[in-house]
């Protein structure tokens, strides 16, 4: 494994300010972790402990009041959290994914093409581009006969399933996951998961919020407790850190 | 390569990935009509290949902008430049007003959200399109009615009724030839000036993905005016908030949806449906 770590989040801090409340609201504050290639975090917490505001505060959705997200990219180092919004978008395309458990179906558009959208966006033929978003399709458990029908009256489950192959379907660098097995059969689970240890083993960085991590237990290094603020590393305990 | 974990390294301004220049720049952009300053010291910066939205209350001065963009108006202060190529930088303003017409028939596509601002709508909808096409430069009457067809296949306008006047067509339709016309000649900026507005949700559905497709297999770099957030959440890659003829608040689309910093932001995302 590379020594240097390729994302390392220092002291970040994020707060809503909500003016029709005319009050703050803290999300977190002065979080610090290092994330290393093939590594897989798991964030823990009670509901309201920040887990999901910070993946969107990494993905830069949520824009930090404090703190950086340092970043090897291909094109150079970056802190995410005060990077230009054109940089953001690049690394968006190139790589760093991020996984929801809601799919932003657009109307009239067919679930393979949705699917095959990220290959089309990075270049790739279209003839290619359909094979693959079929592949993966088929493997996350997509019906053949759904394949050109438009998601946005499919299941909450079968939607889900449409949006973890287009979330896949790219190898990125990082992969930031929020709840991506809500919803899903044991099936989609299963192959969820044996691409998320396929992704890892080519080096992938994993940082996720799981409903069930039971699901993503072997493929687990280390994880924070949002509650605690403590770094726990899987296989030795005792190195826990405090933040 | 490695990350540089040094204080100095870590109070340094970050460094830019993003290679390309922008394609749009305007600066401190002012205008006044009258009493109404419809817009004050605007800024605004669009990239190769991404998609801006401008959202706003009417009268914000969003659509004022998209006409100093297409070269309509002259504002009273602020620079504009179009990175093009063979084309010297200078301030587009400066241009005379035959320039500016050549060139945006060659660089700049607009659609406006009533079609009759855009098209002749007793010329056959072909018709339409080839005049643009005879505006740059193209003489060929084969040429242009093969340019013509392409363009209108493109925005998929149904080939069979490319000889129907734009007044005997529907509003989806009618706003399909406008797209025709402004992408006949490949321009490297397409404007669009709230053009769902006032179709029915099903033909706003299929021009959106029509743009959305030409946008992706095209890379056209578009500016996308709209006061209806699904749009703009749909199609915009960064998004700027404007009030009484400023920008309060720019950046990705996502971010400005999802976390606006702004009062006003914040009360028109929450006022969404």
């Amino acid at each position: 494994m590379n020594s240097t770590p390729l994302l390392r989040v220092d002291g970040l801090t994020k707060t809503f300010r909500m003016y029709h409340l005319d009050s703050m609201l803290h999300a977190f504050e002065g979080v610090s972790f290092d994330l290393h290639e093939g590594e897989f975090l798991l964030l823990r917490g009670h509901n309201g402990a920040g887990k999901s505001t910070l993946l969107r505060t990494i993905w830069r959705s949520y824009l930090p009041v404090g703190g950086h997200v340092w970043y090897r990219s291909n094109h150079g180092d970056i802190d995410l959290a005060n990077a230009a919004d054109v940089d953001i978008a690049l690394l968006r395309r190139e790589e760093i994914g991020f996984v929801t458990q809601f799919l932003n179906a657009r109307p009239r558009v067919a679930a393979q093409d949705i699917v095959a959208e990220p290959l089309l966006l990075a270049g790739t033929s279209q003839p290619e581009a359909l094979d693959q978003a079929r592949h993966w399709l088929d493997q996350f458990g997509v019906r053949p006969e759904l394949w050109r029908a438009y998601p946005s009256t499919f299941s909450g489950g079968e939607q889900q399933k449409v949006n973890l192959a287009r979330a896949l379907i790219l190898p990125q660098k990082l992969l930031l996951l929020d709840e991506p097995t809500a919803s899903l059969d044991v099936g989609a689970r299963a192959a969820l998961v044996r691409r998320l240890s396929d992704l890892k083993a080519q080096g992938v960085a994993i940082i996720g919020v799981f409903h069930h991590p039971g699901d993503v237990a072997q493929l687990i290094d280390r994880e924070i407790n949002l509650n605690t603020k403590v770094v726990a590393d899987q296989s030795e305990e005792e190195d826990n850190v405090a933040l | 390569m490695s990350l540089d974990m040094s204080p100095a390294a870590l109070d340094r301004a970050a460094p830019r990935l993003m290679r390309a220049e922008p394609l749009l720049t305007m600066r401190d952009i002012s205008k006044t009509y009258g009493d109404v300053r419809a817009l004050r010291h605007v800024d605004a910066t669009v990239y190769p290949g991404e998609v801006m939205g401008i959202v706003g209350e009417s009268g914000s001065g969003k659509s004022t902008l998209l006409r100093m963009m297409n070269l309509e108006d002259t504002p009273d202060s602020g620079d504009y430049t179009l990175r093009l190529p063979n084309r010297e930088d200078g301030n587009l303003f400066d241009l005379t007003r035959y320039e500016r017409r050549m060139l945006c028939a060659r660089h700049i596509g607009i659609v406006y959200q009533n079609p009759h601002l855009g098209l002749l709508m007793k010329h056959s909808s072909s018709g339409n399109v080839a005049e643009r096409l005879l505006i740059a430069g193209e003489r060929s009457f084969d040429v242009l009615r093969a340019k013509a067809r392409e363009a209108l296949d493109a925005s998929e306008f149904p080939l069979s009724r490319m000889d129907a006047r734009p007044i005997e067509l529907s509003g989806g339709m009618q706003q399909r030839v406008q797209l025709a016309k402004a992408i006949a000649l490949e321009p490297a900026l397409l404007l669009l000036d709230e053009p769902t507005t006032g179709l029915d949700v099903s033909v706003q559905a299929l021009v959106l993905d029509t743009l959305k497709r030409l946008q992706r297999d095209r890379k056209i770099t578009m500016v996308l005016v709209s006061h209806d957030l699904g749009v703009i959440r749909t199609m915009a890659d960064r998004v700027m908030v404007m009030r009484h003829g400023e920008v309060v608040e720019e950046g990705l689309a996502d971010q400005v949806f999802q976390d606006p910093q702004h009062n006003y932001t914040q009360q028109l995302v929450h006022a969404k449906l």
